[in-house]
């Protein structure tokens, strides 16, 4: 159900992404990202990292989806900002979670953060406008 | 200041890309490819309306693989200077878009970028480096549609955290696979000969005593004596704490087997010892056939 009028302190159902090296890979060509540490594995060894993990690209866009499937295709982003912590690695689990952190008209933005077995991935707001859905 | 932050200060205001171009415009088969990876279904991507999905969009300015990077010279010299003081990796850390219209199939992308800002010196748990953060300006035919600052972190990789190394696994073949699956089912199994009724381990195709290959998988009770060891010190061996002891066990069917004592420290091992058999796993590796004292707890 999409809340018609979100409030201040609305916490939004998490979005649980199991993230695969199918979508860690598809992720980042969708994006044209070819940094070899979000394909080859061998290569993300090489520099340090277990594993693969995530590009920067996918995990912004997976935060908008997560806002554009809650609130419905009438909402329009309108700022997505993230801040990376932990990487994130084929086999873990993405689990976003947002709070409404302020409602002015159209305008809500939420505070996001998505974590996983490591610890946050990502922090962010993000700002939406919601054409006749604001208080 | 450090001397290589203040050289990196008198980039920040100049150009990171000049007139970059997006090498494609935007288009459908870009949008779709990108919805089906992060299982976005929102229907404002398809359809004769469809827009871009606003997160796409860096990725238009994206240079691909082996395309020509939109690089300033400016940039290029600040990466220089990063690499040339070890700051060699790089990894992205920040990201703020903000969208002023949304982006349509047929959109053509223009952008440029500047050097927004090189922090001082800063430790990380990835390593120590400088953030370099870039503001860009991207056009959707000349018209200002975007606008996003990004952040990476040039740094000098920290040497690998010494992990507990993972202890060496034992080789699995034909000859001993018998063994393994024995191991596997919490059972000791030795062999004995079909012919002379020898008793044999470590398994091996024939019999030493009489050669004959045909032979029988027989369950040892457990049960042994300390028939030899030694407590290693030294050389360290991954995967092993020293000092920890060695054990030749005789086992009560007579066949001798090297393997670890546990439940005691390595100072209170004798010959002679009665001990039984347990089975422990290492780390992430198979299950391993041990000893302990006779009686001790477990």
């Amino acid at each position: 159900m999409t809340p018609k009028e979100p409030k201040k302190g609305d916490t939004l159902p998490p979005l649980t992404i199991p993230v695969t090296r199918t979508l860690v890979i598809a992720g980042a060509l969708a994006s044209r990202d070819y940094q070899d540490v979000h394909h080859d594995p061998e290569a993300a060894r090489a520099k340090g990292a277990p594993d693969i993990f995530m590009n920067i690209l996918t995990t912004n866009g997976l935060v908008g989806r997560y806002l554009t499937d809650h609130f419905g295709p009438d909402a329009v982003l309108r700022k997505v900002a993230i801040r990376l912590g932990v990487p994130s690695h084929p086999g873990d689990e993405l689990v976003l979670n947002g709070t409404v952190g302020s409602v002015d008209g159209e305008t809500v933005v939420v505070d996001v953060v998505g974590t996983n077995r490591l610890g946050r991935h990502v922090t962010g707001t993000v700002t939406l406008d919601l054409p006749g859905g604001g208080a | 200041m450090s001397d290589l932050h203040q050289l990196l200060k008198l980039y920040e205001g100049r150009p990171a890309a000049v007139a970059g171009r997006g090498p494609d415009p935007v288009n459908r088969p870009m949008i779709r490819h990108w919805c089906e990876a992060l299982g976005d279904t929102g229907p404002a991507y398809r359809g004769a309306d469809a827009v871009a999905p606003a997160t796409m969009l860096q990725v238009w300015t994206m240079p691909g693989l082996g395309g020509p990077a939109a690089r300033s010279v400016a940039l290029a010299e600040v990466f220089a200077l990063l690499d040339g003081a070890g700051f060699t990796a790089v990894v992205a850390t920040d990201c703020e878009q903000e969208y002023l219209r949304p982006l349509r199939p047929g959109d053509e992308i223009t952008f440029d970028s500047v050097i927004e800002s090189v922090s001082p010196r800063k430790t990380t748990r990835l390593g120590s480096g400088h953030f370099l953060t870039r503001r860009t300006e991207i056009r959707a035919n000349g018209e200002l549609a975007g606008i996003q600052r990004f952040r990476i972190l040039k740094y000098a990789p920290a040497p690998p955290a010494s992990r507990p190394a993972e202890r060496p696994q034992p080789v699995v073949n034909r000859d001993n696979a018998g063994f393994w699956e024995g191991v596997a089912a919490h059972r000791l199994l030795i062999q004995q000969c079909d012919d002379c009724a020898e008793r044999r381990f470590p398994w091996l195709p024939g019999c030493g005593a009489c050669g004959s290959p045909r032979w029988t998988a027989v369950d040892a009770s457990g049960a042994g004596t300390v028939h030899a060891y030694v407590v290693v010190h030294h050389p360290p061996a991954p995967g092993f704490d020293a000092p920890y002891a060695v054990v030749l066990v005789e086992l009560a069917e007579g066949v001798r087997m090297i393997s670890n004592l546990t439940g005691v420290g390595p100072g209170a091992v004798r010959i002679g010892m009665p001990v039984e058999l347990e089975f422990q796993r290492v780390g992430e590796g198979r299950e391993l056939p041990v000893f302990r004292p006779r009686g001790a707890d477990a």
